[in-house]
């Protein structure tokens, strides 16, 4: 196993109280799998993927419990020097927003071949001439002209594109990817999950993409987790949960999407709000926007039941999954 | 065609580049909006996507006279308000509001929610006299679901969704005939933008309001419009009903479009042909001669780059659902959407409509 995350605890410490951004999540992933984190805002999947990094801001934020087991051995035990030459080299991160993740005043060149000088003591030359090697192998047009260019020079999607290069630089054994398309155009978009998806084949790399969209996690994803207000709520192969869910804030999620033989009709909508993280509800925290919720959801938290376990693994943390699953 | 409510016609707005700092020398211009008519009808929405930069924003804010435009015309019931100034602008501005996009930053953090959806009123007060205001703001607040009790907070107590909510009852404020929405949901939790799209139809049936939505979504797009129109670098390359634009396009950008979205379902995914674009948006300082797509576009021959391609119903098509203006000298309808199969043990879904 590549990563595998036991129980994590997150905790931030705000003005109001303590905020629990994660509450328990486990997950795995292999080499050459992708697995889709699946989630609205303040579901905790940025936290998570925050934590495996090691960039979560402490303080506010704490580790509050759990283990994050990376090629065996707990991330979290470590110095923060042995963390520093595993951040980078064999885990890397793609970020949301490449304008505001990439330095405006170095050229491109520059940041891509720091990746070389800082990890591998490469001279200033021959991590440029990497650079280039990098911008081509992420099909940048002309990138032996372009690489001496500043980041706001080159378009939204040139810029993921280098996102992605600087990502892969050292060729890692896992990326984590937030959000990688969610501020591109929809044509640009799949360009860039295309050149990821073929890379993550090539290098066999482990691949968390974290998204809030059912669309393009379908496209790429081995298995998906959906998550809600902290914990995984489901987790699946991507087939299985299109087909089935079997908790119902999955299956709402997925009837919320505009559909062409509903046109007309009233959108299938979760009523209500996410909740408040400060003020988690008890028992199930998706109880007071649960369609299907009776008293048992509001006094006892749902453990993650396993749904099945052969051929596929699924789980389902709602005490009525068979009813969802089936109803 | 039916009497338009809004009748828009080759509305152009430049933005210009200039040089120099004491003697500011005109270098170029962007051309945000290049040329683009429509009309919208009493009752109906019109939706309009495109990527970003294609000006869909800019139409939007020359429609509520935000800005104004460097040519074309605007004409609501009979006058080109695009011209105003004065006490005329005021009273059409009164019929066309908008909705913006970020809930975050369209609100004044310093005004409670009731000064928020008042201040219409203090712009026009011929609307609601002083002091029926407060229950005028109340009565939009009932009409908006779940802020009635919240009428003395301020924004930021509010999650996303209650914004918009909040956006839209200033909007309802003045009785508008006319709310152009500018992606109002694209900011929104995938779970709350249902919420909000439904409330926009409600309004619609209970106001009578006719609407221009415009957004990058085209799934939300195509569920709340009668008509879309399709932009690429400031002006439409395609316009139609819902049916003619997703089931039978024949322009290729709005084809590549539409085969790029992410479908949620694998099972429809297996089915679907997808087109990848090469390239990136040309920059619109400088658009590309004759068809602006052809840089992009896998039919482009010679003639796409001396001749402008018009938005006019093509030739080649006399009749049925393709025919519909489209700006391509190679017009072809290709179905690029596949039907969606009811999905297995899901709620009940009606027929596959065609």
């Amino acid at each position: 196993m590549l990563l595998e995350v036991r129980d994590l605890h997150v905790e931030f410490t705000t003005r109001d109280g303590v905020a629990k951004a994660v509450n328990g999540v486990d997950y795995s992933v292999e080499e050459g799998e992708t697995l889709a984190v699946l989630g609205e805002s303040g579901s905790g999947k940025s936290v998570t993927a925050q934590a495996v990094m090691g960039i979560l801001d402490v303080p506010p934020g704490r580790i509050a419990g759990g283990e994050i087991l990376f090629k065996g051995r707990d991330l979290l035990r470590m110095k923060e020097e042995e963390r520093r030459r595993i951040r980078g080299a064999e885990m890397a991160m793609i970020f949301q927003d490449a304008l505001s993740a990439l330095n405006p005043v170095l050229t491109v060149g520059k940041q891509l071949g720091e990746m070389y000088e800082v990890h591998r003591g490469m001279s200033r030359k021959d991590a440029r001439a990497k650079a280039v090697e990098l911008m081509d192998r992420v099909r940048i047009p002309a990138a032996k002209q372009r690489v001496g260019d500043y980041p706001h020079q080159f378009s939204g999607g040139m810029r993921q594109r280098i996102m992605i290069a600087m990502a892969l630089a050292l060729e890692p054994s896992l990326i984590i990817a937030d959000e990688p398309t969610t501020a591109l155009d929809v044509t640009v978009q799949a360009q860039v999950m295309d050149l990821l998806a073929e890379l993550q084949r090539e290098l066999n790399m482990g691949l968390i993409l974290i998204t809030h969209d059912l669309g393009v996690v379908a496209d790429v994803a081995d298995k998906i987790a959906v998550m809600y207000a902290g914990r995984i709520v489901e987790a699946a192969p991507v087939h299985e949960i299109y087909k089935a869910p079997a908790h119902p804030y999955t299956r709402g999620l997925l009837d919320s999407i505009p559909r062409l033989d509903q046109k007309g009709q009233e959108l299938y909508a979760i009523k209500g709000l996410p909740p408040n993280l400060l003020r988690i509800p008890p028992g199930c925290a998706f109880n007071p926007r649960c369609p299907m919720a009776q008293e048992l959801c509001r006094s006892d938290v749902p453990p993650l039941y396993p749904v099945t376990e052969s051929p596929v693994a699924r789980a389902s943390a709602c005490h009525f999954w068979k009813e969802c699953l089936h109803g | 065609m039916a009497e338009s409510l809004l009748e828009v016609k080759d509305l152009v707005k430049y933005y210009p580049l200039t040089q120099g700092v004491l003697f500011r020398k005109q270098v170029g211009a962007v051309k945000a909006v290049d040329g683009v008519s429509f009309g919208l009808r009493a009752g109906e929405t019109l939706g309009i996507v495109g990527e970003s930069g294609c000006g869909k924003s800019t139409v939007a804010r020359m429609l509520v006279s935000l800005e104004r435009p460097t040519a074309g015309s605007i004409t609501y019931k009979g006058e080109d308000i695009s011209r105003l100034s004065g006490r005329a602008l005021k009273a059409v501005r009164r019929n066309i509001q908008m909705v913006f996009q970020d809930p975050y930053t369209s609100l004044n953090p310093r005004m409670t929610v009731g000064d928020i959806i008042g201040e219409p009123y203090e712009i026009h007060p011929e609307v609601a006299p002083k002091g029926d205001r407060r229950r005028k703001v109340q009565e939009l607040l009932d009409v908006v679901p779940d802020l009635g009790l919240y009428i003395n907070r301020y924004p930021h107590q509010f999650s996303g969704g209650q914004r918009q909510r909040i956006g839209i009852a200033r909007g309802l404020a003045l009785q508008p005939e006319i709310i152009v929405a500018d992606e109002p949901v694209s900011a929104l939790d995938v779970s709350v933008q249902a919420q909000v799209v439904n409330l926009l139809e409600k309004l619609q049936d209970e106001f009578g309001l006719s609407y221009v939505f415009i957004a990058h979504d085209l799934s939300i797009v195509r569920h709340i419009s009668d008509r879309v129109g399709v932009m690429y670098l400031g002006r439409i390359v395609e316009i139609g009903t819902d049916a003619e634009i997703y089931e039978h396009p024949t322009h290729p950008y709005t084809q590549a479009l539409l085969s790029a979205v992410p479908v949620p379902d694998p099972q429809a995914r297996a089915h679907r042909e997808r087109i990848i674009l090469s390239g990136d948006v040309p920059s619109p300082a400088n658009p590309p001669s004759g068809c602006r797509f052809r840089t992009r576009c896998w039919k482009a021959q010679e003639r796409c780059t001396t001749e402008v391609p018009l938005l006019a119903v093509p030739e080649v098509f006399t009749s049925g659902p393709a025919a519909h203006p489209s700006a391509c000298h190679f017009a072809a309808e290709k179905r690029v959407v596949p039907h969606m199969p009811p999905q297995e043990g899901g709620r009940p879904v009606g027929k596959d409509t065609d």
